[in-house]
Parts: C-alpha cells; structure tokens; sequence
C-alpha cells in the first residue's frame, strides 16, 4: 500500500461521505422537524441527476444543468410536500413508510416511461476536468476534490442556516416542540414545505454531482438512501452535526474497507480467497460499524434531546 | 357467522378452486400462477405476525426470504454435486429433501432474526424501520459479493426438491404442498393471535407502556415474535427458489421488502387473510395490468397511495367491515 | 393489629435535568395497612418522584427499597412482578381491547408464563373468571365487553384500578386517581380506596384535598423536589410551613 493509494481511497472515502451528507442531511432535517419518515428521497436524488443530464446535453453546458437540478429538485420537492407529504405528517410511521414507497414506484416507473431503461450520460465539466498532484505523487481528480469542496461548504452553509439565521430559528424550535411553534404563530405549513424542498435541493445536488461520475439510471438512489439510513442511526436523528460525522465515517470506512480488508485477509490467505473474503466483509463493514455503535450508544452518536 | 371469517373461507377455497380449474381447462400455467400466490401470501402471513400483530415495521424482511431461498439454493446444489457442505468441525452434506430444507431455513432465519431483533428492539420506532432495510441491504451486497454460490447471477437448483409420497414435479403436486404449508401457517398464526402470547404482543403494538406496567417485558415478547414472523417468511423463500428452481440475490433487494408489505397492506394490515388478498391482487395485477403496459409499477404506486391515503383497512377491511378484538 | 413492616422505603434520592433539580434529597416510606399521601404544588416534582419509584426513570442518586430488597437496577416490568403497582395520572390501557381483555392481560401476568403460543385466552375460564372478578369490584362488571377506547374517562380510571388490582400487588402507587372526576366519583373512589387500605398499602399522590385528609394515615409535603413536612393530618394541617407553600394554590 503505497502512500499515493492510501491517499487517493481516503480521499474517495471523503467525498462518497460528502455526498452521503447531501443525502442524510436533508432527511434527518425532515425527521427532525416534522416527524417524517421519506423512502423517496432517493427518487429525488434521481431526478436531480435525471435534470442535470438532461439539461446539460441540451444546453451543452454541465453548469445550467447543476442550476436546472437544484431548482427541478426543489420544485419536486415541493411539489411533493403540498400534494403527499402533508397528509402524513399525523400518520403514523407505517403510513409514512408505505406512501413514499408508493411515491418511489411511481417516480420510477415514470422517469423510466419518459428515459426508458438505459442509463443517461453525464460529462464533468471542462473546468473541472485533469487532475490535482497529492503528496506521495499521484493525481486525483479535480472534479471529485471539488464534490469535497463544494460539500464542506454546503455542510457550513447549513449550519449557518441552522444557528444564525431565522429560518434555521424556526427549524431548531420545530425539532424540538412541534405544537408549540405552531402557538407561537409560525407558518408551519410553509416552514414545512421550505424543510422539504431544501433537503430535496440537496438530494437533487448530490445526485447531479455524481451522475458525472457513475451513470445516471432509474433506482440510482435507493441504494444511497439505505446508506443515508445508516448515516443517520449512526450519527443521531435529527441531528446535521450527527450526519456530517456519520458520513464522513461511513464513506471513509466504506471506501478504505474494499482496499484494506482483502489486503488483510491476504496476510494469511491465499489471494483469490482472501479478496473473495475480504470483499464479502467490506461490503458489511458500514453496517457492522452501525450495529457496534448501536450496542454502545442506541440513539446514535449525537442524538436530538428528544 | 361473522363476516370476516365468510370471506376467508371465501379466499381460501377461491385459491383452491384455482389450480384444479386450470386443470380442467388444460392451462396448467394457472396452476404455476396460483402457486406463486400461496407462497408471496404465505411471505407475507410471516410479516403480519410483526407487523400487523406486533406493529414492528420490519422493511427488510426480504432478509429472511432470501435467506429461506438460499438454503434451499445451497442445500441443494451441494446435493446435486454430491459435495458436503463442510467437513469440519461436522460433516454436513446437501440436501434434496425439502422437509429437511424447510427445516434449516427456519433455523437460519431464526438465528439471523435473533441477532437483529437484539440490536434493532432497543431502538424506537423510526430506527427500527431504517436498521432492518439497512441489515437487509447487508445480507443482500454480501450474497452479490460471495462468489461460491453464484454471486450477482444467483443460483440455480437444476433438480426439483422432494417430498416423501409426492411427485413434486408435477405442478398441482407442488401447489397442494404450497396451500397446505400457507393453511398451516395461517392456522398457527390465528392460534397465536388469540393465545396469551398474541395478546401480550397486540398491547406491545397498542400501548407499550401498559405492558411494561403489567409485569411484561416487552422486549423479550416483540423479539419472539420476530423470530417467529422471520422463520415464517424465511419457508415462504424456501418454496419460492423450488418453484423458480432458482435463487439470486434480488431475492433479498428492498423491493421484495416492499412486495412483501404491499400484499400485507393491500389485503389489510393484521386481518389473518389480509395477505392471501393482497398477494392475490398484486399477482392478479402484475399478470394483467403487465400485460397491458411495462410500467404497470406506476399504476401499483398509485394504487398503494391511494389505500394508504384514503382507504384504510385494506380489501379485507372494505369487504368485512371494523375489526373486533374483543 | 396494624403491622407495621415497611414497604417502600425512599432513601435520599436525587434527580437532576441540567440546573432543575426536580427531586432533590426525598427521603419517606409507606408501611402496611396505611395510606400515605403525597402533596404539593404544581411543578413540586411529584411525577419525577413516581417515575423514579415506578422504574420508568433512574434517580441519579438515592436508592429505593421494595420489600426489603433494593430495587434500582429493575425495570418497569420487573418491579410490577414484584408486587408494585400503579395506576397513571392520564389512563393509560390498551385502547383496542375490551375491558375485560385489559384486565386478563394482568391476570395473565400473574398466573404463568406469556409464552404460550396455542390455547385461546379467551376459553381461558380461570382468566376471565379472575379479570371478571376485579371488573365487578371497581363497579366495571357491566361494561366488560366494551372495547377501552370507548370507555368514558370516568370507566377508564376505573379500569386501570382493575388492572391495577388483578396484578395483586404489595403496594399501590396511585398518580392524582381523582383527577378529572366529578364530586359523585370522587367520593366512590374515596370509599373504595379508604377499603383498599387494610389490603395493600397506598403512595396516594393527590390534589383533591378533601379526599387526602379523609384517607391519609400519614401526610408528606414536597416543594421544589424536596420533601418540607411529613405528619399525620393534623400536624400537617396546623403546619405552617406547609400553609404557606400553598398560600394561593387553588384546592
């Protein structure tokens, strides 16, 4: 293990992480503050890629499709919220569970029935494109250390949000008592639909983001989501410090488990069966990392109060 | 009689009735069609025993299913290869009988629930629901990723499984097995429900509160009865990889979550045949409604929405009317 | 003759949420045959102090005894199978049983194992004959077979002491039973209660003044988490400490 890989995965360990935080922040501030469980999150991840390809192959330019993405994510978002999701919020979480799998059946079906069943292509912009030199002397791509950049930005962005603005006022009030703003005289209702859309924007940025680097096809987000999940056990519900931590982690030992764990196994095992080995574990480290942290703290590390 | 026991018995001759119509009109993929039925709804009994009973929402129960396929899978291939299973530390050959296979299905599943159901009970609601998609998707990247049994392309059982007696090659032999296992279990699962244990589970869902302040801890009830409600589901995947004669890992993806819900909330979660009806429905839908368009999943969606939404009780709640616990 | 075994006893417990201390030093018993009440104003701590003695949350120090044994380290589920009981301050049942199911659910609790999977409970003569039993003793026998949920709130208090009851406890501990009861129910719970006694002692926390003299073997005062005065009725009526923590208090 050379320093340059080591280097290269821990970096691609960082922005599968950031990315997860695009995911798992938007849904957690959901639950946080309106109690709400949403699968189609993942279908909004998908259309914000769906836009941005499509756009950006229209218009030639990536950035109008980045635009395109963030605006069509939040519209469906809201959307979304005004015609389902309000209906919820009293429902128990069975009902919740079950209306927005409903809603991934029909965003899928129907993304497919506009795109059909081959996946779309989606090309990093020529700005971004070529390579930055890291210490040990190998290069890693400027585009995915701008996913980095662009998703630690967003993570203070959102605290700033949170912590300093009015907005993120209300937020922190709804997480923790519900009923009350609503006394108080706060617009619940648009509060909601903003909390939503804001966190769709950011599902819809995170999979326009990597549609330039995996392909972009129907049911590219529901595997994110399950990760977001664990995400969000890990770090706490309700909590964005919790998902920022949880996704670096869970991207980073993701990542640095595929190279490691076979290299392991392979210090006393033959080499074909150490990687069949070491890669069956990597793929159920996260979730072995999730069951451990679980046992010591059931809430999560950094759980809301409540 | 009470309305609600008319229509299962209703269901369950209907499902019969089936097959042996089929036979009469020369179209035995009816027969294959209504085999299919007994199994998904068979999956999907074991789910309401958690769920509808228990009101855990397990959305990963396609673990178990897959589980339950994948002993059979296993099992009998080492049987058809006529290579033990392991040596050390004890022999354990294939297996071609699916008295056996049922048997270690229910076994595994068993043990794989205990081990979830510890982590995942200590938790409240909302994570419960997250950590058992979360640990299904688990089981569902490790078996891609293991090598040996056919990975991503899954496994294929190239002789049909055995039953004492019975020539289970022939379709109606094969769903005679199927309806009798889903009547069995359909028969313990309504013994359950009335019996202290049931009642003891149905306040776990109800009020969570007054059980612990009756004496009961409802930890140690909600995790037999996902057990239980996992070894059930897990058979019901037992007898879908013999139907396919084929196992894959898609067996164990979140949309077999999903189907599995979708036919317990169609029919009516916790109603005893709420399953057989959902099944039923999705089946019937998927033949015909597939047939119509490939995007029939759109119209299932809405659908779902819909009853969700605005239809509570599922099909054997419209028809039956207000469920009595007594 | 009254014995005089103790059979709770709280020993300086201490219960702290950021800088509130909600229970800050308690310390009093209960002994057989007596009834002992528990006043205070709003916001004194008495729901804290239930919590703590019912398992439902961990004093952060002090300790509880039950019978003799400590009980800290037990849960909820294991203090009621030790004999202590409680009713709730707001009812609480399962709503979608009958009556007579809720209280079968206790009596199922005390007679055996809930881990038996094949006979009905409802062809279970022994249970329902139990449960039926404590229905007719609270005055609930009539309204067995409506489901909990459409109970009226009066018929619900009422259940829970039922349940309370078939549990068989070696105390009761009774969250504001009167609450919410007009002068008519008042006074049959009074009546009932002031029966109760000789059977299985009572940590009666109440607001309905008037019942708490007319039943209260002894009487303990808590403000602010800490427990002021602790007499029999008289001494605590001529109290003036007492007086003034509820000068203004509405009764």
């Amino acid at each position: 293990m050379t320093l340059a890989l080591f280097t290269e995965q821990l970096l691609n360990g960082v922005q599968f992480g950031v990315m997860l935080f695009l995911m798992a922040a938007g849904l957690t501030l959901v639950f946080g503050v309106m109690g709400l469980i949403n699968l189609a999150h993942g279908s909004l991840y998908m259309i914000g890629a769906f836009l941005c390809a499509t756009v950006a192959v229209a218009t030639g330019s990536f950035w109008l499709g980045l635009v395109a993405s963030l605006a069509g994510a939040a519209a469906a978002g809201a959307v979304m919220e005004i015609a389902v999701i309000r209906r919820l919020y009293d429902r128990d979480h069975l009902d919740q569970v079950l209306a927005t799998f409903a809603l991934i059946l029909i965003f899928s079906e129907g993304t497919r029935w506009i795109f059909g069943s081959f996946p779309l292509y989606l090309d990093i912009p020529k700005a971004l494109q070529g390579a930055v030199e890291l210490p040990g002397g190998a290069e890693y791509p400027l585009y995915r250390l701008s996913i980095i950049v662009v998703g630690l930005l967003i993570a203070f962005g959102l605290y700033l949000l949170i912590s300093r603005t009015r907005l993120g006022m209300r937020i922190r009030a709804g997480e923790s008592d519900r009923e009350m703003i609503g006394a108080l005289g706060v617009d619940i209702r648009t509060l909601y639909t903003v909390v939503f859309a804001l966190g769709a924007a950011l599902a819809g940025l995170a999979g326009a983001l990597v549609g330039a680097i995996q392909s972009v096809q129907v049911g590219m987000g529901e595997p994110v989501l399950i990760l977001a999940f664990v995400v969000i056990v890990i770090g706490g519900i309700g909590s964005v410090k919790g998902a920022l931590i949880g996704a670096i982690l869970v991207g980073v030992v993701d990542t640095m488990g595929r190279i490691l764990l076979p290299q392991f196994f392979a210090l006393f095992m033959e080499t074909s069966q150490a990687t069949s080995v070491g890669s069956a574990l990597a793929s159920m480290a996260i979730y072995i990392l999730m069951a451990v942290i679980l046992a010591v703290k059931p809430q999560g590390l950094f759980a809301a109060s409540t | 009689m009470k309305r609600e026991t008319i229509i299962n018995w209703i269901l369950a001759l209907g499902l019969l009735a089936v097959p042996f119509a089929a036979l009469s009109f020369d179209e035995p993929f009816y027969i294959t069609l209504a085999t299919r039925v007994a199994i998904l709804a068979l999956a999907g009994v074991g789910l309401n025993i958690a769920l509808g009973l228990g009101g855990m929402v397990s959305f990963g129960h396609a673990a178990f299913f897959g589980i339950g396929g994948y002993a059979a899978g296993i099992l009998a291939t080492h049987a058809f290869n006529q290579e033990p299973l392991m040596t050390w530390p004890l022999e354990i050959a294939g297996s071609n009988s699916m008295l056996v296979i049922w048997l270690v299905a229910i076994v595994m599943c068993a043990i794989v629930a205990t081990v979830i159901g510890m982590i995942t009970l200590r938790t409240s609601g909302v994570y419960f629901i997250m950590i058992t998609l979360a640990f299904a998707q688990m089981i569902y990247y490790f078996a891609i990723s293991w090598p040996s049994y056919g990975g991503e392309d899954g496994l294929s059982i190239y002789v049909r499984d055995g039953f004492p007696g019975l020539n289970t090659l022939d379709p109606m032999h094969f769903f005679m097995i199927c309806y009798v296992v889903l009547m069995v279990c359909l028969l313990f699962s309504a013994l359950l429900r009335d019996s202290r244990f049931g009642a003891a589970l149905q306040v776990a869902r109800q009020n969570e509160v007054r059980l612990a302040s009756t004496g009961i801890a409802p930890f140690n009830i909600r995790l037999v009865a996902f057990v239980i409600s996992a070894s059930m589901t897990g058979l019901a995947g037992a007898l879908f990889a013999d139907l396919n004669r084929f196992v894959s890992p898609s067996m164990l993806s979140w949309q077999v979550s999903g189907e599995i819900m979708i036919f317990v909330i169609l029919g009516g979660v916790g109603r005893l045949f709420g399953p057989l009806a959902g099944a039923a429905l999705f089946i019937v839908m998927e033949f015909y409604l597939g047939g119509v368009t490939e995007h029939w999943q759109l119209f299932l969606g809405l659908i779902l929405l819909c009853v969700v939404l605005f239809v509570r009780g599922g099909v054997v709640g419209i028809l039956a009317g207000r469920q009595s616990h007594g | 003759m009254a014995d005089l075994q103790t059979v709770l006893e709280l020993n300086d417990l201490r219960k702290t949420f950021g800088a509130l201390k909600a229970t800050d030093g308690v310390s009093l018993d209960v002994r057989a045959g007596e009834i002992h009440a528990l006043i205070g104003p709003n916001g004194a701590g008495k729901s804290t102090l239930i919590h703590q003695v019912a398992g439902s949350l961990a004093p952060d120090a002090g300790h509880v005894r039950f019978l003799g044994e400590e009980i800290n380290a037990l849960t909820v589920a294991q203090r009621v199978r030790r004999g202590l009981g409680r009713t709730f301050q707001v009812s609480s049942i399962a709503p979608e049983f009958s009556a007579l199911r809720n209280v079968m659910l206790s009596v199922q609790s005390t007679q055996g194992s809930s881990f038996r999977f094949f006979k009905p409970v409802m062809r279970d003569r022994s249970l329902i004959e139990s449960a039926m039993e404590k229905l007719e003793l609270v005055g609930l026998a009539k309204r067995a077979d409506i489901v909990a949920a459409e109970l009226s709130h009066g018929e619900r208090r009422q259940l829970e002491m039922a349940m309370a009851l078939a549990l068989k406890p070696k105390l009761l501990l009774l969250d504001e039973p009167m609450a919410g009861m007009g002068p008519e129910g008042s006074k049959r719970l009074t009546g009932f209660l002031d029966t109760l006694r000789h059977e299985v002692p009572i940590l009666l926390v109440e607001h309905d003044m008037e019942a708490v003299f007319s039943l209260a073997d002894r009487i303990s005062v808590l403000v602010y988490g800490r427990v002021i005065a602790s007499g029999t009725v008289s001494e605590i009526r001529a109290n003036r400490d007492v007086r003034e923590a509820y000068l203004g208090e509405e009764d």
